[in-house]
């Protein structure tokens, strides 16, 4: 049995090996043709046309864009209702909210996008004229619907454990339950909601459907959230699922691409996980 | 125990039952405690003496079930009439816990915290306050060079006189120590219990322990509770060498508790 479960976790950490070893070395591949300054300083994403250009900016500030709408959403939106379920709501409404919250979590996020589409678009362009049909701002406020709950729920533990000894001081000095909720409880628990904003953040940078299927697929270099933007992950979807030439430097933009992201949400978690670390056993 | 008179009485409970839920917790209490005194309320766990002592600055208020019937008079005021402000209440009812519990912020932000949510921003003001209350409570010398240090920095009974100051800050009038001592070591402890001899001067206060050389140490007068009952209130020195009540010389004598 001990062997059997020893295996298991060879495998998990083997599979993860491998996975980086492939984004390596295929990118390896890769930046031998195309050199890295270009990929890093090119303002143009064009390896499927005739016209050749390697530049990631497009597809990171698409990436970007899209993420940064959906933390507007869902930072300020996940935080107040990570108070209002720890420090105001009765205990029956909050376990009733909580798991409804965490329901949201577990949507398809392909549903999401259809929604984006669908639905969040076309009330959009009643407001916003000029918005084109697939474009940043839809599919990131969906998305920031899409991760509020991580915020909110992550948050909502760690503002629901801070001792009630520190509760109790704040309110015995005179604090009404919004001082004590923002100036006392908030800042001992900043350490888990930066977490939580910092995991909601990784999660939205390597989110597919939604942006694939709401944002567009056209990498415009551009902070215009009207507009049609491709992603990262979007790009990879559209190689991987049309008729590229495996093996071909085409293909291998994919590897480029997706290193590029996992860099990136590797460092978000490696802080998450730093602070969390760092902050955590505060009260014990 | 001399009969005091209405203007002599800071604080008074009048018929006073406390419910949880279904459960009696306090039954029927009468007391009226003198300004600037200390007032000790001893007895068993769950005799009701913490209860009692977070009537007079409602911080029952929050727990769940929690019913009174009966009033709790402070400064010939009853404070749970409907008119009177909790956060106001508060302010002139100081309270100090069992446990530690600074806030995770510096030192000088957790004195100052008291006047700053009352929207006091004079600077001059603050300072002036910060540096009066870290005196009262005899804290100053040690930490004066490192206010902006986090105050989860200090020691247990650094971190209890942080605490004291905090209360201080407001200048209420009446202090409510909840086993104020039951944490620290016992040079910490005898800390505390000279600076409550000393804020006696200033404040009228009220200590819950379960340390009865403690209560013998630093109290005028002693409150034996009981099963929610108060037993007998007398002055410390009666109740120490001759309380009236069985029970009381049972307690005392360490025969139960």
């Amino acid at each position: 049995m001990k062997r059997v479960l020893m295996i298991c976790a060879i495998i998990t950490v083997l599979t993860t090996v491998g996975i980086v070893y492939v984004l390596f070395s295929e990118s390896y591949t890769f930046f031998q043709t195309v050199p890295l300054s270009d990929f890093l300083t090119d303002t143009e994403w064009t390896p499927l046309f005739t016209d050749k250009h390697y530049g990631i900016l497009p597809l990171l500030t698409g990436t970007l864009l899209t993420t940064a709408i959906a933390m507007c959403i869902a930072v300020p939106m996940g935080i107040t209702i990570a108070i209002y379920l720890s420090e105001y709501a009765p205990k029956r409404v909050r376990s009733i909210v909580k798991p409804l919250l965490e329901i949201l979590a577990s949507i398809p996020t392909v549903v999401y996008g259809f929604f984006a589409l669908t639905v969040v678009t076309p009330f959009l362009q009643q407001i916003i004229p000029d918005l084109s049909g697939f474009n940043a701002l839809s599919a990131g406020l969906v998305m920031g619907i899409m991760i509020m709950p991580m915020v909110s729920s992550l948050s909502e533990d760690a503002l629901y454990a801070v001792p009630k000894s520190l509760r109790e001081g704040a309110y015995g000095m005179g604090s009404t339950r919004l001082q004590t909720s923002f100036r006392v409880i908030l800042p001992a628990a900043s350490s888990g909601i930066i977490v939580s904003v910092i995991l909601a953040f990784a999660r939205a940078v390597g989110e597919t459907m939604i942006v694939a299927v709401a944002a567009g697929q056209q990498p415009i270099l551009t902070g215009d959230p009207r507009s049609s933007v491709e992603t990262i992950t979007t790009y990879i979807v559209q190689v991987s699922s049309g008729d590229v030439q495996h093996g071909s430097l085409e293909y291998n933009t994919i590897f480029a691409a997706g290193i590029t992201l996992f860099i990136f949400t590797f460092i978000l978690n490696s802080v998450s996980f730093y602070i969390k670390k760092r902050f955590q056993e505060k009260y014990d | 125990m001399e009969k005091l008179s209405i203007k002599d009485k800071k604080l008074e409970a009048i018929n006073l039952n406390v419910y949880y839920g279904e459960k009696k917790v306090l039954k029927d209490v009468n007391i009226a405690i003198k300004a600037n005194t200390v007032t000790a309320f001893i007895g068993p766990s769950g005799c009701g003496k913490s209860t009692f002592l977070r009537t007079f600055n409602r911080m029952n208020d929050y727990v769940e079930g929690f019913r009174k019937e009966g009033d709790i008079i402070i400064d010939g005021k009853d404070i749970y009439q409907k008119m009177v402000r909790v956060e106001d209440l508060r302010k002139k009812v100081g309270m100090v816990f069992q446990k530690p519990n600074p806030f995770p912020k510096s030192i000088f932000e957790n004195v100052a915290y008291g006047l700053k949510i009352q929207g006091i921003n004079n600077k001059q003001l603050i300072e002036d306050t910060v540096e009066k209350s870290l005196k009262q409570s005899a804290l100053w010398e040690e930490v004066k060079d490192d206010l902006k240090k986090s105050a989860l920095s200090l020691s247990g009974g650094q971190q209890q006189r942080l605490c004291i100051a905090r209360a201080l800050a407001l200048e209420p009038s009446i202090l409510l120590m909840d086993e104020p001592a039951s944490a620290l070591d016992p040079i910490s402890t005898s800390k505390i219990e000279d600076l409550i001899w000393e804020l006696k001067e200033k404040y009228t206060i009220v200590i819950v322990t379960h340390n009865m050389q403690q209560a013998g140490r630093i109290s005028d007068n002693t409150a034996f509770f009981y099963m929610g009952d108060l037993v007998e209130y007398d002055e410390t020195k009666k109740i120490f060498t001759n309380p009236e009540k069985e029970r009381t010389q049972n307690y005392i004598t360490g025969r139960f508790g």
